[in-house]
């Protein structure tokens, strides 16, 4: 599924998707998740997959991550590039601390354990969580776990991040301040990041791009640019005009549902 | 497009700080170490203390003969030679070598069991039930066919003791991989762990807890047919705790066979409680177990 052309590239973090459709199930019970998708995220580019229910939000990242096979079109990543996957739960080994969630992706490229040290301190620093090494998951609230767990996924020195509504279940307070974080790390790493999430407002506040999914078959109704300066704060005027124009085209698709 | 964050950067990094303080207060406490041990003991001790006053009221009724049902006095004196005579440490390096041998031997055979069910599908048709149906069979109705197959020798015993606890055992790996969160999974592979390094990171350590739960009540079982073994199975030379206590039965000491009887309970007690000591050891570390330390 990599691209052997884009030499000249490798490893920026393009993304793109031709026609990608994946169907769960077959004959009479098979149902169409995502219907030709097809999406092109420049490098750097933060990118944001808005939708109701069913959309397939969260089966286009599965499917870009490699965790699941498309059902039809193509997936191109550039060279050598293992998109980093993060979910609404941080997911974390409850069997190991802090220091040693974010040190397994280095373990298992192998590198030496001096190096693998010193990138977990520099990673926990980032995530400004250099004093809780030591601890385990259990002993960190909602947002520190979450932290780690971006901690965990910048340790794959990838330039694809893809978020799964990695905020969503946290309270509001902690989930601006960590917007303030993930807009950081992604200026400082040029990131590309694929997020996908049902609250608007998070989308206008993050997004260089806006994309809208339809619901049942999964496709891309609309798109937008977001021309907000950052940083930004989510509840600025112009944050809020820009979600509440997705809003209402978001109500509009699921309106169309209950016909 | 996003110069101006630094200006943002230093009173982010102190709210987030600051609401990492806030998340964290109130949740180191707990009771000291002593208080804790304490309130565990006790309860515990009283029960004894309990089944002893009851044993010796029962003794005092004169119901049995004192020959046939000594009290507790008489036993514990006994208990306390018998804890200095090389005979119980002769029996218990047997007993203890036996132990040890059989639940090894099943540790390997339940693990290999365990693995291939829950890896290969056409196993698990095949084995699963009859998993199941294995550990319903209580051990000791093994043993006439084991003394056919191996004769009065330890084989016979070891025969029994891997048939009683293996099932257990890889019922325990089957469960724990079964239920290895497809979530820890998922992350796991999107890491990079795949094939054996998923078993390494993620599989193994994650199916753990039901793993050491399926040794224990494997032990149970191993300890109990080892227990069976050696009354039926007397070999003459090795006087194990088993042999012992059949001796005891055909000499009509019994103040000795219940002597013997409190030291394969403290044993099985001992074992028991390190595994249960393993256990909690693993739910602390993964944070499910609760402050008091239940």
């Amino acid at each position: 599924m990599t691209s052997t052309t884009t030499t000249r590239r490798s490893a920026t973090g393009s993304v793109a998707l031709r026609g990608v459709t994946k169907v769960y199930g077959r004959g009479a019970n098979a149902v169409l998740a995502l219907d030709g998708v097809s999406l092109d995220v420049a490098p750097g580019e933060f990118v944001c997959l808005v939708g109701a229910s069913g959309c397939g939000k969260s089966t286009l990242l599965n499917l870009v991550a490699g965790l699941d096979r498309a059902s039809g079109g193509e997936i191109t990543l550039d060279e050598g590039v293992n998109p980093g996957l993060m979910f609404q739960e941080p997911a974390l080994f409850p069997w190991l601390t802090v220091e040693g969630n974010v040190e397994v992706p280095l373990k298992l490229r192998g590198l030496p354990r001096a190096q693998r040290r010193e990138r977990v301190a520099e990673l926990l620093r980032t995530v400004h969580l250099a004093d809780f090494g030591r601890k385990r998951p259990h002993e960190l609230s909602g947002g520190m776990r979450q932290r780690v767990a971006l901690a965990r996924t910048l340790a794959l020195d990838t330039p694809v991040l893809l978020m799964d509504e990695p905020f969503g279940a946290l309270d509001a307070m902690t989930r601006d301040i960590l917007h303030d974080e993930l807009e950081r790390i992604w200026t400082e790493r040029r990131l590309t990041v694929l997020f996908v999430t049902h609250n608007v407002r998070e989308a206008a506040r993050l997004a260089d791009r806006i994309i809208l999914l339809s619901s049942r078959p999964g496709r891309i109704l609309w798109s937008t640019e977001v021309d907000v300066p950052r940083p930004r704060r989510i509840d600025s005027p112009e944050v809020s005009a820009i979600a509440a124009e997705v809003t209402d085209r978001l109500r509009t698709e699921v309106g169309r549902h209950g016909q | 497009m996003a110069s101006d964050t630094l200006t943002t950067g230093p009173r982010t990094d102190a709210e987030i700080t600051g609401l990492d303080a806030l998340d964290l207060a109130g949740r180191e406490q707990g009771l000291s170490r002593l208080r804790r041990l304490w309130s565990a003991t006790w309860p515990k001790l009283a029960a004894l203390g309990l089944a002893l006053a009851v044993w010796q009221a029962v003794v005092w009724t004169g119901w049995k003969d004192p020959w046939a049902l000594p009290g507790p006095g008489p036993v514990f004196a006994d208990l306390g030679g018998y804890l200095l005579s090389p005979m119980l440490w002769d029996g218990l390096a047997t007993t203890g070598r036996r132990a040890a041998v059989g639940f090894a031997a099943a540790i390997a055979v339940g693990l290999v069991i365990g693995l291939g069910v829950a890896r290969v599908r056409v196993l698990r048709a095949a084995l699963g039930s009859m998993i199941t149906a294995l550990q319903t069979m209580p051990s000791i109705a093994w043993f006439p066919l084991a003394i056919i197959l191996f004769q009065l020798s330890e084989e016979a015993i070891f025969f029994v003791v891997v048939l009683g606890a293996a099932p257990s055992i890889a019922n325990g790996v089957i469960h724990g991989v079964d239920y290895v969160p497809p979530l820890l999974l998922r992350a796991g592979r999107n890491l990079g762990a795949r094939g054996v390094n998923l078993y390494r990171y993620v599989i193994a350590p994650a199916a753990l807890p039901a793993i050491v739960a399926g040794l224990k009540q494997g032990w149970a079982f191993a300890w109990r047919s080892l227990m069976a073994g050696e009354l039926l199975v007397v070999i003459a030379t090795r006087t194990s705790i088993g042999a012992q206590l059949t001796y005891a039965r055909e000499l009509s000491e019994t103040t000795r066979l219940i002597a013997i009887m409190i030291v394969i309970l403290v044993l099985g007690l001992v074992v028991d409680s390190a595994f249960g000591a393993a256990d909690k050891a693993i739910r602390r570390r993964w944070g499910v177990l609760d402050q008091a330390g239940q």
